[in-house]
């Protein structure tokens, strides 16, 4: 039993690492619950951690990762081989990097167990082709194991032709049905990729240690990647978390309103409430506070370097809407245009992004940030924008190509409105070098770090008031 | 007092199926730990995956008396709790005779009589089994979540004129939560966690089988897979299993045997429930 404790022990320690908050009293409750459920039960084994130490859905990924590293399935080498039997039969070292079976015979085969479907033979599939096809001696006497080499030999994304033909089966092409036999092969493709990985990592951590693999096989989650180096996936989903966000953060903001009861004595309910009481008013009751809304002008910089992270934040503010009274969005690359009418409620938020970027006049000179053009610009054409009420939002990361700043209008702006910050989406320790302009900004307006979805999620709860 | 209900995962299986309710290997193993271990058990996940069914099957499949908290917004103390009938305190004092000391009008006043027990006392002193469920605890404001501590942990609650009541018998507590907003780290560490989320779609087609026995095997595959692919489109809101349930009992009602193009366009609108989602559908399964 204490090795299994250790290893306990071990596995809980590597989630910490990874960033998930494991106290004390939940790695009581997971040795409690492995107590309870059949250690023979793999399956079993993960839900009692899960169910224990788990306690946010977006931290499931990461866990599942570690626990397929720390508890793997099955150990060593697959021992028969039914799908590459004539392959690996005759040569007793089978490690020669492009591997020994028939790349065609093996396609097919994998095919076959794509178009049925079958998760179990094709984990039994996913394990052999890695054994195969996976490895290179990478020193002497040393092995490693490379999932792109598998991928990359096999190349399911490939096979979606033929498997649809055969899906569809002489059904009419185009149409519904080769929409849903298209989604759910690209399910099964995506499930065979990550079982390739999922090997590939398990056979490393049998070569070098669970610990040494964990720390590289985490990927961070979404929220604390920064937006300016975020992969396409990566701001898929950010993209796919605005709207949960939103929601969380406004029913928090709303929450915080509600919170002081001090409103002016409601005498009406009171009074009603008294003739229960016999007359005697015994509770009083309150109208409620009347919530101060903000108006929200949104000025950001669409062009290429930053353009992630400015759609992210529009979409957010968007989302956010009824949580202020008025928002107004402009976006600039070299000047600045009104893109408020994109974002009518019920509008699909990819689709006004796609509009701005094709309808909206941004460019005026070569299509290179210009912030002291457009703030020029954006003074002029609507001065009305800024009001006493305003809270004025700029994101960009200021680097302005050594061209004129317009710090003297900005300042203008800012006295103006009732709030002023500028979002940042460059680490802090970068600002001022190179073409970065942030100097001169910072001296009339709050520049504020927001790399990552994480930081944003602060600024907004901070941003409007109790 | 802990009296486990289920003897082992497979017993939570094969019960919550006779229930009516598919679990795969996860739920039954949480449900059983929660069972086992004595912890409220916190599931979370989007509208419509069968967060409270599960709540009910359990208590169908235990035989228990199943005690429902439905959180909402003001949800207060008194209404979660436990009140003082004030109204019938304010009588007794009335109709006292003129010897009655005050000391003893006090010690009667407050006595089990005029004590409104409200679902949270109510589970608590319960005898027989009983499954707690408070659903939507994310809805409820954050002050309700101290107040649900004390209950959760140690199984009892303080009423400052009564003394403290410690649970008979230990419930099954459900929470359910869709994630409108992070419950308190403090809730959580007293919870077992389970994220229900849209199955993998051979339970799904078990669950739209089992529910509606009429749909041919055939139709519920297709119907399964359709659902999946509206899944994939990112909508405003993805169709759940209810949702799936809801549009087999439709294709039934309507006779269908095959979800064809028309099909789909004609009864798109039990599965989906915007405007926008429609348009965008229709667009990208190309129904027009």
């Amino acid at each position: 039993m204490s090795g299994l404790l250790d290893r306990e022990i071990a596995f809980l320690d590597a989630l910490r690492r990874a960033g998930l908050p494991v106290p004390l009293s939940e790695v009581l409750d997971a040795t409690r619950a492995m107590g309870a459920v059949d250690m023979l039960d793999r399956e079993g084994l993960r839900a009692a951690f899960a169910a224990t130490v788990v306690k946010r859905s977006n931290h499931r990924r990461t866990f599942d990762t570690l626990f397929d590293l720390w508890w793997p399935a099955v150990t060593g080498e697959p021992t028969t081989s039914e799908f590459l039997g004539e392959g690996e039969g005759e040569d007793g070292e089978p490690g020669q990097g492009n591997g020994p079976a028939d790349p065609t015979a093996m396609r097919d085969a994998l095919r076959d167990l794509l178009l049925k479907g079958d998760e179990q033979a094709l984990q039994r599939f996913a394990r052999e082709v890695v054994s195969t096809l996976g490895r290179s001696d990478a020193q002497p006497g040393r092995q490693s194991w490379f999932a792109y080499r598998v991928l990359r030999s096999l190349s399911p994304e490939t096979l979606m032709a033929s498997l649809l033909e055969a899906m569809l089966a002489g059904q009419e092409r185009g149409g519904l049905a080769e929409r849903v036999a298209r989604q759910t092969i690209t399910e099964r493709v995506k499930q065979f990729q990550e079982m390739v990985e999922a090997e590939v990592r398990r056979r490393l951590a049998e070569d070098r240690g669970a610990e040494q693999v964990s720390k590289t096989a985490v990927q961070p989650l979404a929220e604390q990647v920064d937006f300016l180096r975020a992969s396409r996936d990566d701001m898929a989903e950010l993209k796919r978390q605005v709207l949960p966000l939103a929601r969380r953060l406004a029913t928090r903001l709303t929450a915080r309103r509600q919170l002081g009861r001090t409103g002016k004595l409601d005498f009406r309910r009171t009074v009603r409430a008294s003739l229960g009481t016999g007359g005697v008013p015994l509770v009083t009751h309150h109208k409620p506070h009347k919530p101060h809304k903000p108006e929200l002008v949104v000025l950001c910089d669409v062009s290429g370097s930053v353009a992630g992270f400015a759609h992210f934040t529009l979409m957010l503010a968007y989302a956010l809407r009824e949580q202020f009274s008025k928002v107004r969005a402009f976006a600039f690359i070299d000047t600045t245009d009104e893109v408020t009418q994109y974002f009518t409620p019920g509008v699909d938020v990819a689709e006004a992004l796609q509009r701005m970027s094709t309808e909206a006049e941004l460019v005026w000179f070569d299509g290179h940030s210009d912030y002291g053009h457009a703030i020029e610009v954006f003074a002029e054409k609507y001065p009305e924008a800024i009001g006493p009420r305003t809270s004025l939002l700029i994101l960009g990361d200021a680097r302005n190509n050594y061209r004129a700043t317009g710090a003297q209008t900005l300042k203008g702006l800012v006295q103006r409105a009732r709030h002023a910050y500028w979002l940042n989406p460059e680490p802090a320790a970068y600002w001022g070098s190179g073409d970065s302009a942030t100097q001169p900004y910072a001296d009339v307006i709050e520049m504020v770090e927001c790399r990552n979805a994480l930081q944003l999620q602060e600024f907004v709860r901070d941003l409007l008031p109790q | 007092m802990l009296k486990p209900q289920f003897a082992s995962v497979d017993d939570v299986r094969e019960r919550l199926n006779a229930a009516g309710y598919l679990t795969d290997h996860a739920i039954a193993t949480t449900v059983f730990l929660a069972d086992r271990l004595g912890k409220p058990l916190l599931v979370e996940g989007p509208a419509g995956v069968g967060k409270t069914e599960l709540a009910k099957a359990v208590a169908e499949a235990t035989g228990s008396e199943l005690i429902r908290l439905q959180c909402y917004e003001g949800l207060d103390e008194s209404r979660a709790l436990y009140e003082w009938n004030y109204k019938k305190q304010l009588l007794r004092i009335q109709a006292s005779k003129d010897d009655d000391s005050w000391d003893e009008i006090h010690d009667d006043v407050f006595a089990e009589e005029f004590l409104m027990a409200r679902p949270l006392l109510t589970a608590i002193r319960n005898t027989h089994a009983t499954v707690l469920l408070i659903d939507e605890t994310d809805k409820a404001d954050v002050e309700v979540e101290g107040l649900l501590l004390e209950v959760l942990s140690d199984f009892q609650v303080t009423i400052p004129e009564l003394g403290t009541i410690t649970a008979a018998r230990r419930p099954i507590v459900f929470l359910t939560s869709n994630a409108t907003r992070e419950l308190s780290e403090a809730l959580k560490r007293r919870c077992l966690y389970l994220h229900l989320d849209y199955p993998d779609a051979d339970r799904e087609k078990a669950i739209v089988l089992s529910r509606v026995p009429e749909v041919a095997e055939q139709l519920a595959d297709q119907l399964v897979r359709t659902v999946r692919a509206l899944r994939a489109l990112e909508l405003k809101k993805s169709p759940s299993i209810a949702e799936s349930i809801d549009w087999a009992r439709t294709l039934v009602a309507l006779g269908l045997d095959t979800l064809d193009e028309q099909a789909v366009k004609d009864t798109l609108g039990v599965v989906l429930k915007h405007a926008s989602d429609h348009a965008r559908a229709s667009t990208q399964l190309k129904l027009n």
